[in-house]
């Protein structure tokens, strides 16, 4: 680790918080229905759908609308995926997508994982990578931060009977938030060397006179969307690593910033919301620690570089570099592995598997976590405000106080349906592992002997559950086996959490709101922001800390002792 | 039933042809007109003739070249059906070896990679394959150590190749992000560009 190191991170974790600020009050502005500048459009879109976008929705009628969103973008995207062969905008001729690959890609599009089982470069169409998977990347993170609006909503004042319109949140946010971020974000990306055309890839004769194919495409626009949403599935096969889609080191500083600026704004308009700023800042302190400690231990890990590799006379100058890019620099690689798994997001600019055991320890936790720190676009947000109804019931639990949470009273209705969400992704993580390393059909996919193996198993589900869609890559994952099972883990994740945060979100609505008396448990000081990243690391981490210890934990002590497998 | 369903069917269709064609569509035509090099991708030509993109790592093997990190590129294998072959610098299969760190195949790899370079202290970057398999750059220090190797086999002094060097040494972006490196092709380039 160096000086310069830690500069890089810092400025660029300084970026965001900066620009959290002034997007936290244009967030909450879009969410009052206060900008408009593309008012003709939103309008023939509510024509479309015959919708009132004033009218408020309750938390069924709200998930239904949400559920519905999510169905019609994932019929369109698999059509598009099977018929892209007829479909124009196709100047290398590829084929349909196989019917596996193209259900477990729109699964994954639409839940905003982004996993996938593919490369962009040898698969998809133009038309598929824009009309079918950027138009995802959009509309899977418009469906998180709508949820997240409703959920801060519920806490905004007492007896509510409605959480707002979810279409009225759904479009806005995709038309006045994530466009415009866009736009300005991708025109940037071209700048520094994405490439925008439709033109056919290029034929170039090397200096050596072998004959290689360069393959081009409309990507910059689509990395923009697929960082600003968290998505975080790549134009190419090696997402941010590939030169074309990470060109430089300020590439990929914009791309942690955009990844991280949109959820960590929305901690600060949740303070908004509930018209208590410091409820937000509290909030914003405890993503921003967890990142911070996670990016230290990656950053040290791979900065030790690989002790066999060093014996055998590489340079411990440069640390571990497989797997890596020489352009970003340890620390930047550091920020962003611990930034995209903290976030939902996804991208990677450098390969997980390749990670010493440690460093490829925190993507794994990070997302076993919940992906709360600070989380995908919305669902960052609404899976910490869970963790905290979990927080302040533990701290009830110490005092022996109904506890309450912003004046609204918490509770067993709202704990037992927070456990049931929180639950849902050991359950998938933990099960689906657990059969797929005693079948002979799965196990076929692993790569790496040794507790590698049950790392690159473990993982493909943590990433899959937690809609990352980072992976360890060595995982065979296009077969029928791993596609269908990380597709239902991928539903799993995303909607069988949705729905009893939503049942949270519609019980706490209903609740009167309570002044706040002297015997009020504060939620915004250190002493909460302790508490509340203690019940993270410790209810949302003990379940995998066993599978943990016999996948990575196991390798670097195995490592260490000289042995490789 | 309808009632949930129409507007889903309505507002994904709109958007999809908003945000998925007429939006993307006129980015492109934007991005063409403002950044034409970039978006296109930075494409090298020599003679006429397309010889690569600046922003891609391409493969050198003769020893009158400065050669780039190791590439787990593949392709197709010509002679087995469904397998592939190693192919380094594949541009139209970007790939990295995804060995994990206790993997014996990649200990083995990174011992010949030590010993091709010639042993001693061996910079990290010339042991190992990227994340890519297309990565342009080499560090500093692993470009010093075929200055000697390039020289050679051009007949030109070693001052003369390491003063090449030094001219295409990129430093960090704004003096702090990054690493510096050399991109090997436009060093390649300039050195066959030496009469």
């Amino acid at each position: 680790m160096t000086l310069i190191g830690w500069a890089q991170i810092a400025l660029v974790l300084a970026a965001i918080v900066a620009a959290a600020i002034p997007l936290a009050r244009y967030i909450a502005a879009v969410a009052a229905g206060r900008v408009t500048f593309l008012a003709p459009l939103e309008r023939a879109i509510y024509a479309a759908g015959g919708i009132d976008p004033a009218r408020g929705m309750g938390w069924k009628a709200y998930t239904l609308a949400m559920l519905a969103a999510n169905l019609a973008g994932f019929l369109v995207l698999y059509a598009i995926l099977r018929l892209q062969g007829v479909l124009p905008f196709n100047p290398q001729g590829f084929d349909g997508v196989s019917p596996w690959l193209a259900f477990n890609t729109a699964i994954s599009f639409v839940t905003n994982t982004n996993w996938q089982a593919y490369s962009g470069e040898a698969t998809m169409s133009y038309l598929s990578q824009m009309a079918g998977l950027s138009v995802q990347n959009f509309l899977s993170a418009a469906t998180g931060i709508a949820l997240a609006l409703a959920l801060c909503r519920a806490f905004a004042a007492g007896g509510l009977k409605d959480l707002g319109n979810f279409w009225a949140d759904f479009v806005r946010m995709a038309l006045y938030l994530l466009l415009p971020l866009s736009v300005v974000v991708g025109l940037a990306f071209v700048a520094m060397g994405m490439p925008q055309t439709l033109a056919a890839y290029a034929e170039a004769t090397t200096l050596e006179g072998a004959t290689r194919t360069i393959p081009l495409g409309p990507a910059a626009f689509q990395i923009a969307i697929k960082h600003l949403g968290t998505n975080g599935g790549g134009f190419f096969g090696a997402n941010s690593a590939h030169p074309f889609e990470g060109p430089s080191a300020l590439a990929a500083s914009l791309q942690i910033w955009s990844q991280q600026v949109i959820p960590f704004a929305l901690a600060l308009t949740f303070g908004r919301i509930v018209r208590d700023i410091r409820q937000g800042w509290a909030l914003l302190a405890v993503m921003l620690v967890v990142v911070v400690a996670g990016t230290w231990i990656v950053y040290a890990a791979e900065a030790g570089g690989n002790p066999l590799h060093l014996a055998a006379g590489v340079d411990p100058a440069m640390g571990n570099m497989e797997g890596k890019e020489v352009r970003f620099g340890l620390a930047l690689d550091a920020l962003f592995v611990a930034t995209t798994t903290g976030a939902s997001c996804g991208a990677v600019n450098l390969m997980h598997d390749s990670l010493m055991p440690l460093g490829g320890l925190v993507p794994l936790f990070l997302i076993q976590l919940g992906e709360v720190l600070p989380g995908g676009v919305g669902s960052g947000l609404y899976g910490m405000i869970v963790f905290v109804l979990l927080a302040v019931f533990v701290a009830g639990l110490m005092v022996g106080r109904t506890p309450e949470y912003l004046g609204k009273k918490v509770q067993a209705r709202e704990i037992k349906l927070a456990m049931l969400a929180v639950l849902v992704l050991p359950a998938a993580i933990l099960g689906f592992t657990a059969v797929s390393v005693v079948l002979p059909v799965a196990m076929s996919s692993i790569q790496e002997k040794g507790p590698h193996g049950l790392t690159e198993m473990l993982y493909a589900y943590t990433s899959a559950a937690g809609n990352n869609g980072s992976a360890f890559g060595g995982l065979a994952a296009d077969t029928p086996w791993m596609n269908t099972t990380l597709g239902i883990a991928m539903a799993l994740g995303r909607f069988a959490y949705i729905v009893p945060m939503m049942a949270i979100a519609g019980s706490i609505a209903a609740k009167p709101k309570l002044a706040a008396s002297t015997g009020t448990f504060p939620t915004h000081g250190p002493l909460f922001v302790g508490l509340l990243a203690g019940v993270i690391l410790i209810l949302g981490g003990l379940q995998f800390m066993p599978a943990l210890a016999l996948g990575p934990v196991a390798e670097h002590f195995v490592l260490a002792a000289g042995k490789t497998f | 039933m309808t009632t949930i369903l129409r507007p889903a069917i309505g507002v994904v269709l709109l958007l999809t042809l908003f945000l998925g064609l007429a939006v993307p569509l006129a980015f492109t035509g934007i991005a063409g007109v403002v950044f034409p090099a970039q978006a296109s991708g930075r494409l090298i030509e020599r003679d006429g003739k397309v010889i690569g993109s600046a922003l891609l790592g391409q493969n050198f093997t003769l020893d009158r070249y400065f050669h780039p990190r190791p590439s787990a590129t593949t392709e197709a294998d010509p002679d087995k059906a469904g397998s592939t072959r190693a192919a380094p610098y594949n541009a139209a299969a970007s790939a990295a070896s995804q060995l994990g760190p206790s993997s014996e195949a990649l200990l083995d790899a990174v011992k010949d990679r030590v010993a091709a370079f010639g042993g001693g202290s061996v910079p990290a970057d010339a042991a190992t394959a990227s994340g890519s398999g297309l990565d342009p750059h080499i560090s500093p220090e692993n470009a010093a150590g075929q200055v000697a190797r390039v020289a050679r086999a051009r007949g030109l002094p070693a001052a003369r190749v390491a003063a090449l060097v030094t001219e295409h040494m990129q430093a960090r972006e704004f003096g702090l992000l990054g690493e510096p490196r050399v991109n090997v092709l436009r060093l390649n380039l300039a050195l066959d560009a030496i009469r």
